[in-house]
């Protein structure tokens, strides 16, 4: 069957990109636009590795088809950074030492901005409620929320 | 694999496309579908997206009670301050579903159409006597919310029926719900147990109308008209709480699994009734008005 061909805005610019219908945005974004910041976890929306913003509001990429992008605006980790300066969460993230092997990171970056983009200077309590759908095998996460925190309190 | 996608406009457009083709799925969030679809458990011909659907997304509220488009997301719900005002036990049921990502697709459409026995809407909708706004082929039908599910991952929906939006009445002063699940940690687990109650009292405290509902401790959630007969015509003390309770795991009928064994779900199934009958009366007591 032919592929479809979408019409999209990713990280604010105009995008096209084929996929087939049921591939998800994962999969378009990484294979199809090139876009590899966004990470494949589970696939099953569990570990939220995948996480993107589709209008504004943050989802996993696993669970929404590549076709559902066409009108729409997504935002991936590659849109959180302003061209070569680091986005607050990505510096803290550095400073705190909150990632190690990396791939749960762009994941954690994007659902935590989307957090304070809601919330510019959330408890300790509101960051790990919003986080749990995140997972870390090798942080222990508390680096991951002392980051998270420390930019928020940057906000103040 | 030869699979379309459709983005129907319009409900017309959408049941046209499931009726013209059975093995076409309504896709709304996908956080059930499109996972047992990458485990090759569903093979569908068609995605058929009802998101684009302005009615399926929407939410309303008015005087005659909640609108609440089959596709909203959760997060949207979420947001809906006015909805978790009227209904908090529906509110926290659907807050209770998946991360803050799974919040953002999922929907209470799809939680009742997927028909898991511990879904966490299901009962919230019960107490609250919503019905479910279905199109078809044949017109539209409106169906009780405890009628919608009739086996683990079976409806009431025919060939070509969509769940359009789900109406919830307006609650009567001193009318309020609450939700409880029991899961082993804090969050993003599936139900072993979940309870929903629903209380009106009148201004002495007496409840004069209950609905309790059970979920995860059979085929479907359930209805428990028992349990809301002992809390009826009582200041809910502690006899009608502990005869609503009675009730509740009289009416359970678990299935022993890695969850939990029968003989702890029904016994759960009582505390947790108790519990929610407490916190809905409680809320029932701060809406004294009709607007509360």
């Amino acid at each position: 069957m032919a592929k479809i061909h979408i019409h999209t805005t990713i990280n604010g610019e105009a995008t096209e990109f084929l996929c087939e219908p049921h591939d998800s945005l994962l999969t378009a974004l990484r294979d199809a636009v090139g876009l590899t910041g966004t990470k494949e976890g589970c696939t099953t929306g569990d570990c939220g590795a995948c996480s993107v913003m589709l209008n504004g509001r943050l989802v996993p990429a696993c669970l929404v088809l590549a076709p559902e992008a066409s009108g729409q605006a997504v935002t991936t980790i590659e849109g959180i950074a302003n061209g070569e300066r680091l986005h607050p969460l990505q510096q803290k993230f550095l400073e705190h030492a909150a990632l190690q092997c990396g791939i749960c990171t762009p994941g954690f970056i994007v659902a935590a901005k989307a957090l304070l983009d809601v919330n510019p200077n959330p408890t300790e309590e509101q960051t790990r409620y919003w986080l749990a759908g995140n997972l870390c095998r090798c942080t222990g996460y508390d680096k991951i929320i002392r980051a998270v925190l420390d930019v928020g309190a940057a906000n103040r | 694999m030869n699979i379309r996608y459709e983005a129907p406009k319009t409900v017309d457009q959408a049941v046209q496309l499931i009726a013209a083709d059975p093995h076409a799925k309504i896709f709304a969030g996908g956080t059930d579908l499109l996972v047992q679809f990458r485990a090759g458990l569903r093979q569908p011909t068609a995605f058929v997206d009802v998101k684009r659907i302005p009615e399926l997304t929407r939410i309303t509220i008015d005087r005659d009670g909640l609108r609440l488009g089959a596709a909203a997301c959760a997060a949207e719900i979420g947001e809906h301050a006015e909805l978790q005002r009227l209904w908090p036990g529906l509110a926290e049921a659907v807050h209770l579903i998946g991360s803050t990502q799974i919040q953002g697709r999922a929907t209470v459409g799809g939680n009742l159409c997927n028909a898991s026995p511990a879904a966490d809407t299901t009962c919230a909708l019960i107490v609250n006597r919503a019905e479910c706004l279905i199109s078809g082929p044949n017109g539209e039908r409106t169906v009780p919310a405890d009628a919608f599910c009739t086996a683990p991952g079976r409806t009431i929906l025919e060939r070509g029926e969509l769940l359009v939006a789900i109406r919830v009445p307006r609650p009567a002063p001193r009318t309020a719900d609450a939700y409880l699940r029991l899961i082993p940690r804090t969050e993003m687990d599936i139900a072993v147990v979940g309870a929903g109650v629903s209380v009106t009292l009148d201004a002495g405290g007496v409840c004069t109308a209950a609905r309790v509902a059970i979920a995860a401790v059979a085929p479907t959630a359930l209805l428990v008209p028992d349990a809301a007969r002992a809390l009826i015509g009582s200041p809910l003390d502690d006899a009608a709480l502990a005869l609503a309770a009675e009730a509740a795991s009289a009416a359970a009928r678990p299935i022993s699994d890695k969850r939990g064994t029968t003989d702890y779900r029904r016994t759960i199934a009582g505390v947790l009734t108790r519990r929610a009958a407490v916190i809905a009366a409680g809320r029932a007591k701060t809406r004294v008005t009709d607007d509360g």
